[in-house]
């Protein structure tokens, strides 16, 4: 028992060691106060002030702020697009692939400039090195950017009394890049090839398979096939299979891995370098770079807690925060683990499937790696959907009922249990200010959080950060499951088929980017809707956070006494808890009932 | 105010008159006002209109399913009208009561308070501020006002219920008159001060009846939140609607969800329980504040109320009783103590305030010293005034004078005495421990020190106490100085004081309180009490003070009794602890509508969701109309805790939080499971399903 639960703890443990300095860091760095790399990054922060011409002390109104902000994401949005609609006649494809049809354009730049990383698009297939360097790669660190300096424009009001001011947008962007993730990334790209993970500028490498294989003329690999390769004819049990085409030959592909998996990891984006992502053998090829993969997932959202209650002088409400995602992970991570070690009834019937672990990896091991077993890939499973990252090491689509239904469920909540970089943060204050609305009025005070009084113009704007990802949910899905032509693109029948529909746009809505593999999201209406809910679930936060930050800035601190509601107790976390789970069950609870729900009553029964 | 005791529910009067309003509140303007049930009122609707359309032949589901479905929407409808009609009777009847006392009288206008003769009747409606009129004995006040000549006693019961007479007199605190009390006995000329419409009666008719009622700002709040839930709820279940059709599709079976069972599933979800009794609680907190008989201005203030952490109470009535007992015969100069209690005594005797009476007593206790009478004609009592600030007593040539220490001084020296240092010792000891120092002189020669203690009420103490624990610091205004407000203030165990009190002295306090995030309430009656009443978060003016008092505060007590303060926070904390309570109460029961509804919808789809159905409810339609009928009654059920507030203790906000949650939150969730069950049970018993 023990033994088994022991790297669950290890990787936890290792999460929380690093994320703490790393939060005192980046607090440091948001203040503009000296840290040890300060004579390094400081002189490239001033340059870069000069070159873009802004004053570093000159704060702007929420107003301006929420403007620079949607300009610049709008900006790279139209780039975005265009470049993929161009690529053709561009430099940089060398592959000559063709320009990306209008939809399916606007549905990648709306899924990299939202920090979703969903991936409608077949990676090496569909992007050019241009599209992938120039645009892919710059939005996945711009866009990660983004999250965290909104959060910053968020702590910064909590302090200010009677302010009109909430920082400077291009301040911000640039601490964050120059101070954070640039050398963060560099340190961890540079882990990742000295343990194995590819990173040149090759072009991919033909090498010859084992042994051949037989395919038939669908594509599938024929099983018990006898291969003559003197004749060149494939025979099954005798008979001789026409049109089958023996493969001796394997192309790797190859390239500049490394760099991109750090960023992608670090800054909740998720979209892999790879088609199958982690999962893949050179993007994440064994137990050392999956540590390092799946801690970069969860380490810069986990510090941002310990640097909110550093920032806002106010330690314990930081470690509070801190406390309420790390519980509901914990128990996530749990359920997604005992669900997948203890398989299925049908799995497990008669010893069908070992499901112990003790001598190899046993349990429900479909759609996982050997190498990771069920221990990494249930860790990695519960970390992505709960960073709103979607980077995978194992198919989720193949998860039992239950474990499939966490990591959609930690979506649907929001994305706040760690969350994005920046936005899982800003997204749980959110949920923080429901949490003293509602317990504030309990014990016979109108609401404060933070010494800040919660009135109706905050409620508005907090209710609709909190319920953005039901209503992105609700609404997509409840639309595509009346389009007839969603039906084609499930891989499976019954309440599995409905799970895949759920999961995809409990994906984009809470801006993660995974999804259940069978799913096809390549068509039209698809490209188009799922684009629109990640729009919508990732600006109108950022919209509503902005003003309740220009708001709570203008307001002056109300003292603490005996009366006001402790937000650092652990009934405070309980009840911030049950707050994000209630709203996220009293969402779900219908959908997540015709899907998994339905489907594991269905196994056990 | 005379019916305080009387509950809502018991007075027939206000029932038959509530039941009424329900079904006037029907229309859909009133409806719109609260968004929550109009949802419901748009479903009551839907539902009708389906039902019409199944009797025609086009079926959604059966006719008598969609039928019970309206039928109980609609009474869900009314049960929330209801809540409020009931919530705004008590006002009705009391406005009723007040408009009564509000006819138009005869006024005598005067031009000025010389000339009294010159008489001219208009009616009382037609007066202008700035007209001056007389009132005499028997005749009604026609205009709220300021007395400026004369004196009066006034019977105020219209507006106070309180049928002993008041004095009311030209300049100082007890200057301002209301229109619609009587004048008992003598005159008084007063100055208008508002005109007909912006009364204080007017003003005060307006705010029991809620006609004025704006809906706070935490209340708005509170409303965008079930709005927002609501939002979630409508999109919750339309999208389960084509869920439902792409499972069916799937499955290859026919659509199982039917739209009356969605309607019900959205009126069960939305938060309807909060949402038909938020406006009930807002009134009932305003009326329970009436019944303690605090006017306030508006609903902002009591909500203001619960916030506040300071209060600023007046010592004198609030933390002590209004008089000083003599406590102690202090004697100085090797006089003997009963020397001193004789000669306190006798210049005493003619004293009839508090603290000459206590004297008499306490020498009569100590040492048996009997009253005597003084009768003769060398017998002369000098009375208490405020240029001497001594009283006494002169017969067969001995002065007995006693005073404030400074004044018998003074006196004693003047006239050749001496004062001595054992007798400024006394006075300074005396006045450390919280006394009041009261020198006796006899024929020039001092004799001793009256120690006149302030008595600190019962329980006060422990009300402080109790105070703190909430995180509420009590602060004490006197007059007295530091040495003596400190003691009285360590013996109330009140947390800071204000000594040697001016009005500045009070502003600035509030200033600086204010300034480091705090809310302060206070109470005064003066015309200089004005400036801080008006810099005060909550201001309760006495009814009995100055009509510039009344204006600056945001309630007016009409008891003008100190200790109201003290109610005013309770009363509103209770406010604010119901509507959480009932929030939290409504959002948990959510949680077992699910688990009846759910599996009913979806069981001949996927019968494994029969796991879900743990309450074991009889059938799918059973299930959907025993929660729909519980979502209704819960509404009947609460009106009185809604009516009443929800219980309140003086303990820190955790113990509080954790209180209610356990009955608010837990009971929320378990409740409608118990009781759902029950209706299912009665209802499969009765065959109704």
């Amino acid at each position: 028992m023990i033994k088994m639960v022991l790297p669950y703890i290890l990787y936890l443990a290792i999460l929380v060691i690093l994320a703490f300095p790393l939060g005192l860091y980046i607090g440091k760095v948001m203040n503009g106060e000296k840290t040890m790399l300060s004579p390094v990054f400081l002189p490239f922060e001033k340059a870069v002030y000069k070159i873009i011409k802004v004053k570093a002390d000159e704060e702007m109104s929420w107003k301006k702020y929420l403007s620079c902000t949607f300009l610049f994401s709008a900006a790279g949005l139209v780039f975005l697009t265009a470049l993929q609609m161009l690529q053709a006649y561009l430099p940089g494809n060398p592959q000559r692939l063709p320009n990306v049809p209008w939809d399916l354009s606007f549905n990648t730049a709306a899924s990299f400039v939202t920090n979703t990383n969903w991936q409608a698009y077949t990676g090496e297939a569909t992007l050019s090195y241009l599209t992938q360097s120039l645009g892919l790669t710059v939005q996945n660190f711009v866009s990660a950017a983004t999250g965290i300096a909104v959060l910053f424009a968020l702590i910064r009001a909590f302090n200010k009394v009677k302010s009109k001011v909430i920082g400077n947008f291009w301040v911000d962007m640039t601490r964050i890049l120059i101070h954070l993730l640039i050398p963060l990334n560099f340190v961890i790209a540079i882990c990742l090839v000295a343990g194995g993970v590819v990173q040149n500028f090759k072009p991919a490498e033909t090498v010859s398979l084992v042994e051949p294989i037989a395919v038939s003329s669908e594509g599938n690999i024929i099983e018990d096939a006898v291969i003559d390769m003197d004749t060149e004819t494939v025979t099954v049990n005798g008979e001789i299979i026409d049109n089958a085409e023996i493969v001796t030959e394997q192309i790797v592909p190859l390239g500049p891995a490394a760099s991109q998996i750090a960023i992608k990891q670090t800054g909740t984006n998720g979209g892999g370098y790879f088609g199958v992502n982690s999962a893949h053998p050179l993007e994440n090829p064994n137990n050392f770079t999956n540590i390092i993969e799946m801690t970069g997932l969860l380490l810069i959202p986990a510090a941002l807690c310990f640097t909110f209650g550093r920032n806002i002088r106010n330690k314990k409400q930081g470690t509070a925060i801190f406390m309420a995602m790390f519980l509901m992970l914990v128990v996530s991570l749990g359920v997604i683990a005992v669900s997948e070690q203890s398989a299925t009834p049908q799995l497990s019937q008669n010893g069908a499937v070992d499901i112990s672990a003790t001598m190899q990896p046993g349990g429900n091991m479909e759609g996982k790696e050997t190498r990771f077993g069920i221990t990494a890939s249930s860790t990695w499973a519960a970390y992505t959907t709960a960073a709103s990252n979607g980077s995978v090491n194992s198919m989720h689509d193949s998860y039992t009922p239950i474990g499939g239904m966490i990591t959609m469920l930690q979506m649907q909540l929001g994305e706040v249990i760690f969350g994005g970089v920046g936005c899982g943060l800003y997204g749980m204050l959110a949920f923080a200010i429901l949490t003293v609305f509602i317990a504030g009025l309990m014990v016979g005070r109108t609401p404060e959080f933070l010494g800040k009084k919660i009135e109706p113009y905050e409620m508005k704007w907090s209710v609709l950060v909190c319920l953005a990802t039901p209503i992105g949910i609700l609404v997509g899905s409840g639309i595509a499951a009346a389009v007839p032509a969603v039906l084609e693109s499930l891989n499976n029948p019954g309440a599995h088929g409905f799970s895949e529909l759920l999961y995809t746009y409990s994906s984009a809505g809470g801006n993660n980017g995974s999804a259940f593999a069978g799913f096809n999201a390549n068509t039209p209406f698809l490209n188009i809707s799922i684009g629109l809910v990640m729009l919508f679930v990732r600006f109108l936060p950022i919209a509503g956070i902005l003003a309740v930050a220009g708001s709570l800035a203008a307001k002056k601190k109300v003292a603490v006494t005996a009366g006001t509601l402790s937000t650092t107790n652990a009934m405070f976390v309980f009840l911030l808890i049950v707050i994000v789970l209630l709203v996220g069950a009293l969402s779900f609870f219908p959908a997540l009932s015709l899907g998994p729900l339905a489907e594991f009553f269905s196994c056990t029964f | 105010m005379s019916e305080k005791t009387k509950s809502a529910f018991t007075d027939k009067k206000i029932l038959s008159r509530a039941l009424k309003d329900s079904f006037i509140k029907l229309s859909p303007r009133t409806q719109s006002q609260n968004p929550v049930m109009f949802l419901v009122y748009v479903s009551a609707v839907m539902t009708t209109l389906l039902w019409i359309a199944a009797l025609f032949g086009i079926r959604d589901s059966s006719v008598g399913y969609t039928f019970s479905i309206a039928v109980i929407l609609w009474f869900t409808v009314l049960f929330a009208n209801f809540a409020e009609a009931i919530a705004e009777g008590r006002g009705k009847a009391q406005a009723d009561s007040l408009r009564a006392s509000k006819k138009d009288v005869e006024a005598y206008k005067i031009e000025s308070a010389e000339k009294k003769e010159s008489i001219t009747a208009v009616p009382s409606s037609s007066l202008k501020k700035g007209d001056i009129v007389i009132v005499k004995a028997g005749e009604q006040i026609p205009a709220d006002g300021e007395v400026i000549d004369g004196a009066a006693s006034v019977d105020e019961s219209a507006i106070t219920g309180e049928s002993a007479p008041v004095i009311r007199e030209s300049g100082g605190d007890r200057s301002a008159v209301t229109g619609g009390t009587t004048v008992l006995s003598d005159w008084i000329v007063v100055k208008v001060t508002s005109e007909a419409g912006e009364s204080f009666l007017d003003k005060m008719i307006a705010m029991v009846e809620g006609a004025t009622r704006k809906k706070t700002p935490n209340e708005i709040a509170l409303q965008i939140f079930l709005i927002a839930l609501s939002i979630i709820f409508i999109l919750v279940t339309m999208s389960l609607y084509t869920y439902s059709l792409f499972s069916a599709k799937l499955a290859g079976v026919e659509n199982p969800t039917s739209v009356t069972t969605l309607i019900a599933l959205l009126v069960c979800l939305a938060p309807t329980t909060i949402g038909a009794l938020l406006s009930s609680i807002g009134i009932a907190g305003m009326s329970r504040l009436n019944q303690a008989n605090v006017l306030a201005m508006s609903g902002r203030a009591i909500e203001a109320a619960g916030d506040v952490d300071v209060l600023m109470l007046d010592k004198t009535g609030t933390i002590t009783l209004g008089n000083r007992q003599a406590s102690a015969f202090v004697p100085v100069d090797g006089v003997s103590a009963e020397e001193l209690a004789d000669a306190a005594q006798l210049s005493s005797l003619a004293d009839e305030t508090p603290e000459g009476r206590s004297i008499v007593v306490l020498a009569k206790d100590r040492f048996g010293i009997r009253a005597r009478s003084l009768s003769g004609k060398d017998v002369e009592f000098i009375p208490f005034t405020a240029k001497t600030r001594m009283s006494g007593v002169n017969y067969d040539g001995i002065e007995i004078r006693k005073g404030a220490a400074d004044a018998v001084k003074e006196y004693v020296i003047s006239n050749g005495g001496t004062y001595s240092r054992q007798c400024e010792e006394t006075v300074r000891k005396i006045a450390e421990q919280g006394g009041t120092p009261l020198v006796v002189a006899k024929n020039n020669k001092i004799l001793g020190v009256i120690h006149l203690k302030d008595i600190i009420k019962d329980g006060v103490k422990e009300k402080f106490a109790d105070l703190r624990k909430m995180g509420i610091k009590t602060i004490m205004i006197t007059g007295d100085n530091p040495l003596t407000a400190a003691a009285i203030a360590a013996e109330a165990g009140v947390d800071d004081f204000l000594a040697e009190a001016t009005p500045e002295g009070k502003l600035k306090m509030i200033r600086d309180f204010q300034a480091g995030g705090h809310m302060v309430a206070m109470t005064g009656d003066g015309t200089n009490d004005a400036p801080a009443l008006a810099q005060a978060d909550v201001a309760v003016a006495m009814n009995s003070g100055t009509q510039a008092a009344k204006e600056a505060g945001n309630m007016v007590d009409l008891d003008s009794s100190p200790t109201k303060l003290i109610e005013i926070v309770r009363i509103g904390k209770q406010l604010l602890m119901t509507r959480g309570s009932l929030t939290t109460f409504s959002i948990a029961n959510d949680v077992a509508k699910y688990f009846a509804i759910i599996p009913a919808l979806f069981i001949g789809l996927y019968p494994g969701l029969q796991a879900l159905n743990i309450m074991g409810l009889h059938s799918p339609q059973s299930a959907v109309l025993s929660a729909i009928i519980y979502n209704a009654l819960i509404i009947v059920a609460l009106i009185p805790l809604a009516l009443k507030g929800v219980k309140y203790r003086e303990v820190s906000s955790g113990k509080l939080l954790t209180q209610n949650l356990l009955i608010y939150g837990l009971g929320g969730i378990v409740t409608p499971f118990v009781c759902i069950k029950i209706i299912d049970v009665l209802l499969t018993v009765m065959g109704l399903v």
